[in-house]
């Protein structure tokens, strides 16, 4: 996708966001969240006192009217935060709103291609409609006659052109794409305002975002820890009448406020938006921000082996012959049989024979031969020509179909020899087709006129730095499965030349259900991605289940994410962003926790000086005095929000590591710093503060 | 400070260390129903307590189940006990023609005991009759004790059962617990306390006649017996006013450290019934080295005050350590580390005059408390408080290595967060709130007899003492009046209740749970580096909620004397 590249504080982002932070003040809207309301309150109730001391003339009016001020800055900082980063989102989501504008639908009206020209805003799901070269499909749908070349550069930023067809696992399609040829009739599957972009809207503007179950729980602790606070501070007049003197209210709020989580309070919504906007930058759309948090807790991963851990397609690497045929005799027969073989295995045993044999490709025409398609009946493919007749395909059904016919393709005279020698050649095939098999490798047997020649090795090729990222993924205690349609040993092999924890082999849609339960009954979280139908049952029973945009409807919507790239080796970058958006908010409420140390060693001296003098021994950072102690505390709890805003929207950096060295790690950061930095931000301030007599 | 002193603490550390895996392997085999080397004895009464309940021991409870049980026993346990000081007067065994108890007084007493607290407004020779003491009292220690463990062992239950709905049954472990730890050790342990020299009769006291020719009345009574479970439950409400400092309380050097050991003996060892119940005695000892680190560093601050004397008395030449309020049979270093120990645990007995202590020495004490006694703390409260402050650490720290909070395998989600807030809200509220109403009201004002900071610390301490189910009285308070008898009795409730429900919640709430297999990705939570943690959270979220009552207590107090400065008497 073309989206702008903003930078964190571009002008285009920070003037609206402004204006966002000043509308935010509603207190409707601050209600959301608790700690910051909190703060509005207060704020509130301190400039009702301050006006009236104004009007009525009161003392220290300088000082309170700085602290009021400040108050006010703590919350207008947190809406700023927020709305940058929805603002972010929203940039993003222009130019996917753009694709929407004014949409025409040509809707079917009957049999004979008879349509009507209708506005796409009128489609209703189930309606059909014919799209044609050049036209933009007017919402998501599913093809259900025809096939077409689709750009969907709108959604994926991947300027080369799609096939999107009927029946299959391409057949769906995403609103606002545009068919460049051919022509297809789609059934809608959305109605307008639920489409796949409008989603997308939502989500990366953050208007339709929920809190996650974990921020619902960092949401108690943050206000259990602000009604602590209360305890402590409202405690504290009755024991300054003790003392025999009196704390003025402003100063009081002061203390509140610095003391309860405003930083994280503040940036908590501001996280989660971030972590999805992260998420759509990767080209991969989150149904909820529920997902991206799940995806941080993924125990297990399981990833289809074809194009994940090996290159989509196997490749031919080697001939192996039978006891008395030659090596070129059987590339010439495989090479023959793969002529009008467009597979990319068919492909490669022809590059294979040229590239080890010299053998040029010869023209089909020519030759006078058919080429006989691979069925999943028969499971082998072949040509036949000038009365001879060559298959290759899966070892144990070529071998079948010899003893099935053993006469069709041969003299009668001769069908007693090739009977008694065929067993023991079938014996041999079957001998070279496990030694490839053990080796990873899928073997390929060839036959020609009723005699198996011997075997090709078809190679699945592990991708490269794939096994690093499978260690990676240990690190982080996350178990990987290969899932493969290949039988137990292929499979074996290759799960251990690719570095995967476990694999299952020769597995059904059933079979990977199965297993999604039974890792789930142990408690485990389960990621898969799929594109096919097939994979629509598991899909939704994964915890995060990724769908291929490529895919099927079903599978997309059976799935809580969608990858626009299409690229199933995503999955491991979304475990990552999930956890960098957990760690943020653990980093950060740590952070602001820490603060409270040095808040107190400021604040406290400066509070009750007037009633024990002695308690000036507490102001270790020597203040200057106790106003402009309190202002300093007060105006460092402001702007640690604004310097902690590039952290909480690029997220803290995750390193796949164990947990107990990354939490060392952080702990040391933003637990140790957390103490050490107010201390000297407040100290900084301070001055500042008397150096410009403020205080 | 003495390398004699450091020695004492030394061994007291060892020989607490060294029961822990016996006493946690036995209390394993009671609470999971195995046999013990005493079921041959036992079971039959405890087959037959059932028989008589009408109780079948296999049927177990969910949360709300066990703390319905658990409330509805200590309702009918006031009742009892409320009843029985009321009307001492009518019943037997009031050889001293003690008078009935006063309303408010009886109704502080019974949630006092009720609770494990044991904060005396009373002096128990002068206003309690024997019967009073043994079936109100003593019966209560026992029972408030085995209260406790029950619902720590219901926690534990929580944290080591999967996709369950069922804690145990909490009539069980209160009868197991009071027939197979609680009594049989009792036994022996008075018997001990009887050689040492504590009285156990139920003669009326005895009239001496002094070297001046004066009469003194020498107050007897089944001392030991109470003064054995007073320690091993964590009560610590004494036989006599001056407690643990009495010579028939505390009569020898020997029974000094023995009863020290036995107020932490049981907490320590349930943290080992913690990992063996979970399936890690790794995690049990994790949590020990926490409490471990804090309380070492009480005590080492409490003693270094002690040692180093009043700043204004050496200031006149007079130096040396803090002797004021301390027997000088005991000394400082045993003094000392009694306070810290009484105080981590929430026993609250006492040897010494917490009142007498230094700014700092004192300081130590209050902040145990303040913490919500989970040093070790009182028998089970210690464990299940802090499990609490464990799931609040895990949940903040846990974040931080990317991936929902997790402890021992159980996801730590909204409901527990919840409940465990609950738990450490209640705290400061009591504290803070009842403190701020007494510094302000005539009522609560009249009670200090110290004026400045060192009054505060007066109230502040009661107030944290019966909050924290302490009991532990800094002296000097006079707390036998209508206000502080009722709303100390309001702490107590509060501060035993909104802890144990929440906890029971949690467990229940765990136990629904599946236990998940760890992974790299979970953080272990059997090292050092947890250990840390833990004690970081402790003090963060501990200290910061107490940092303003404290600077104006024991730390102005510390800082003026420092200055030679002093406050005189009042209230």
């Amino acid at each position: 996708m073309s989206r702008p590249s903003t930078s964190l504080f571009s002008a285009a982002l920070v003037g609206p966001a402004l204006l966002g932070a000043a509308a935010k003040l509603d207190p409707r809207a601050m209600i959301r969240n608790p700690v910051m309301f909190v703060v509005e309150v207060v704020a509130a109730l301190t400039t009702v006192l301050f006006l009236r001391d104004l009007i009525a003339g009161g003392s220290d009016l300088l000082f309170s009217g700085q602290i009021i001020l400040w108050l006010w800055f703590t919350l207008l900082f947190a809406n700023f935060a927020e709305a940058l980063a929805e603002g972010r989102g929203k940039a993003q989501a222009e130019s996917l709103r753009r694709t929407r504008t004014e949409m025409t639908a040509k809707r079917l009206t009957g049999a004979n291609r008879s349509y009507e020209t209708v506005p796409g805003t009128s489609l209703k799901v189930g309606d059909l409609v014919l799209v044609e070269a050049g036209d933009l499909i007017p919402s998501d749908g599913e093809v259900v006659a025809g096939v077409a070349s689709v750009n969907e550069a709108a959604i994926t930023g991947e300027s080369a052109p799609v096939i999107r067809e009927s029946g299959g696992d391409r057949s769906a399609v995403t609103g606002g794409t545009q068919v460049l040829s051919d022509e297809i009739t789609v059934r809608i599957t959305a109605a307008a305002g639920s489409t796949f972009v409008d989603r997308m809207i939502a989500l990366v503007e953050g208007a339709s975002r929920q809190k996650t179950p974990n921020e619902i729980a960092l949401n108690i602790l943050l206000a259990g820890l602000t009604l602590v606070f209360v305890f402590a501070v409202a405690s504290i007049p009755s024991f300054a009448s003790y003392a025999g003197g009196s704390i003025p209210v402003v100063v009081l709020v002061a203390l509140f406020v610095t003391l309860i989580p405003t930083t994280i309070g503040a940036l908590l919504s501001a996280i989660g938006i971030a972590g999805m906007d992260r998420l759509v930058r990767f080209n991969v759309l989150a149904m909820s921000g529920r997902a991206v948090e799940a995806a941080g807790d993924v125990d297990t991963l399981l990833l289809d082996k074809t194009g994940t851990i090996t290159l989509g397609n196997r490749q031919a690497t080697e001939f192996r012959p039978i006891r008395g045929i030659g090596e070129k005799d059987l590339a010439d027969a495989a090479q023959l049989a793969s002529l009008a073989d467009e597979t990319p295995e068919g492909r490669s045993i022809v590059v294979l024979a040229k590239e080890k044999y010299g053998i040029r490709a010869r023209d089909m025409g020519g030759l006078n031969a058919t080429f006989v398609p691979f069925t999943a009946q028969t499971r082998m493919s072949g040509v036949d020509l000038q009365g001879s007749s060559i298959r290759k395909g899966a070892v144990e059904a070529v071998i079948a179909s010899l003893t099935e016919q053993p006469a069709a393709a041969r003299g009668q005279g001769a069908g007693l020899a090739v009977l008694e020698r065929e067993p023991a050649a079938a014996a041999e095939v079957r001998a070279i087709a496990e030694d490839i098999a053990k080796g990873g490798g899928t073997p390929l047997a060839v036959a020609r006129d009723g005699r198996l020649l011997g075997v090709v090795y078809l190679k699945d090729i592990v991708k490269g730095g794939i096994r690093e990222r499978f260690a990676e993924l240990r690190r982080m205690g996350i178990r990987t499965v290969m899932i493969t349609g290949d039988n137990p040993m292929t499979a074996a092999a290759i799960a251990a030349e690719a570095g995967v924890d476990d694999f299952l082999a020769q597995a059904t849609p059933e079979d990977k259900l199965a297993l999604i339960r039974r890792e789930q009954a142990e408690g485990k979280l389960v990621a898969m991605c799929g594109d096919g139908t097939n994979d629509a049952p598991a899909l939704a029973q994964a915890d995060v289940g990724v769908a291929m945009n490529t895919g099927t409807v079903a599978a997309r919507e059976a799935g809580n994410m969608v990858d626009l790239d299409s690229d199933p080796t995503k999955l491991i970058e979304i475990v990552g962003i999930g956890k960098q958006l957990l760690m943020t908010r653990g980093a950060l409420t740590t952070f602001s926790i820490a603060n409270d140390v040095a808040k107190y060693f400021a604040i406290i001296p400066a509070m009750f000086l007037a009633l024990y003098p002695q308690l000036q021994a507490l102001n270790v950072m020597g203040l200057a005095s106790p106003q402009s102690a309190i202002l300093s505390a007060i105006i460092f709890n402001a702007l640690i929000i604004i310097a902690l805003i590039p952290l909480a929207l690029k997220g803290v950096a995750y390193r796949p590591v164990g947990a107990a060295s990354l939490l060392r790690r952080n702990l040391l950061i933003y637990g140790l710093g957390g103490m050490i930095v107010p201390f000297i931000g407040i100290k900084a301030i301070d001055l500042a503060v008397s150096a410009l007599h403020l205080a | 400070m003495t390398l004699n002193g450091w020695i004492q603490i030394a061994l007291f550390c060892v020989v607490v260390l060294a029961l822990v895996k016996p006493l946690g392997f036995y209390m394993t085999r009671v609470f999971t129903g195995e046999r013990t080397f005493l079921s041959p004895v036992l079971a039959p009464i405890e087959r037959g307590l059932y028989r008589a309940a009408g109780l079948d021991e296999r049927q177990e409870q969910t949360w709300l189940g066990y703390a319905g049980a658990l409330v509805l026993f200590h309702v009918f346990g006031f009742v009892l006990l409320y009843a029985i000081l009321r009307l001492q007067t009518l019943l037997p065994l009031n050889p001293a023609g003690q008078g009935e108890v006063a309303p408010d007084l009886a109704f502080n007493t019974s949630t006092s005991f009720l609770t494990n607290t044991n904060w005396q407004s009373y002096g128990g020779e002068t206003t309690l009759s024997y019967l009073s003491q043994m079936l109100g009292l003593t019966h209560q220690n026992f029972l408030s004790a085995a209260s406790g463990i029950a619902v720590a062992v219901a926690m534990i239950r929580g944290f080591g059962r999967a996709s369950t709905r069922t804690l145990g049954s909490f009539w069980v472990d209160l009868t197991r617990a009071t027939l197979y730890l609680l009594l049989p050790l009792c036994v022996i342990y008075t018997l001990f306390l009887v050689w040492q020299g504590i009285p156990q009769t139920l003669g009326a006291s005895v009239d001496a006649t002094t070297l001046e020719g004066a009469t003194q009345t020498i107050a007897l009574g089944p001392v030991a017996s109470q003064v054995a479970i007073k320690m091993l439950g964590t009560n610590g409400g004494g036989f006599f006013n001056a407690n643990a400092a009495h010579p028939f309380e505390n009569p020898t050097a020997l029974a000094n450290f023995v009863q020290m050991v036995t107020i932490f003996a049981i907490g320590a060892g349930l943290t080992n019934v913690f990992g063996r119940m979970v399936g890690d005695e790794r995690q049990g000892w994790a949590i020990l080295a926490a409490m471990g680190v804090l309380f070492l560093a009480g005590v080492a601050v409490t003693y270094w005050a002690e040692a180093q004397g009043s700043s204004v008395l050496n200031g006149l030449g007079l130096t040396g350590g803090n002797m004021e309020g301390k027997e000088t049979r005991f000394g400082i270093a045993a003094s000392a580390l009694f306070a810290v120990i009484t105080t981590a645990a929430s026993c609250g007995a006492v040897n010494a005059m917490h009142d007498s202590f230094t700014a700092l020495g004192g300081l130590v004490p209050l902040i145990n408390m303040q913490l919500g006694e989970v040093i070790v703390g009182g028998v089970g409260a210690g464990l299940y408080g802090m499990l609490i402050f464990v799931l609040i650490a895990i949940f903040v720290a846990g974040l931080m290595v990317g991936r929902t909070p997790e402890y021992l395998g159980k996801k730590i989600e909204a409901k527990e967060v919840k409940m465990a807030m609950l738990g450490i809200l209640c705290l400061p509220l009591m504290m803070l709130g009842f403190t701020a109403v007494a510094t302000v009201l005539p009522a609560g004002l009249a009670g200090p007899a110290n004026a400045g900071p060192h009054g505060f610390s007066e109230i502040l301490y009661a107030y944290t003492s019966a909050a924290a189910n302490n009991g532990s009285a800094f002296g000097g308070l006079t707390a036998n009046t209508l206000f502080y008898n009722t709303t100390l009795a309001i702490a107590m409730l509060v501060g035993r209740f909104f802890v144990k429900i929440p906890a029971l919640a949690i467990a229940g709430s765990l136990a629904a749970k599946k236990t998940l297999p760890a992974s790299a990705g979970t953080f272990p939570t059997h090292g050092g580096l947890f250990v840390g943690l833990l004690v970081g959270v402790v003090l963060i979220i501990g200290g910061l909620t107490f940092f303003p009552s404290l600077a104006l207590g024991p730390v102005v107090e510390h800082l003026a004397g420092s200055a030679g400065q002093t406050f005189g008497t009042g209230g």
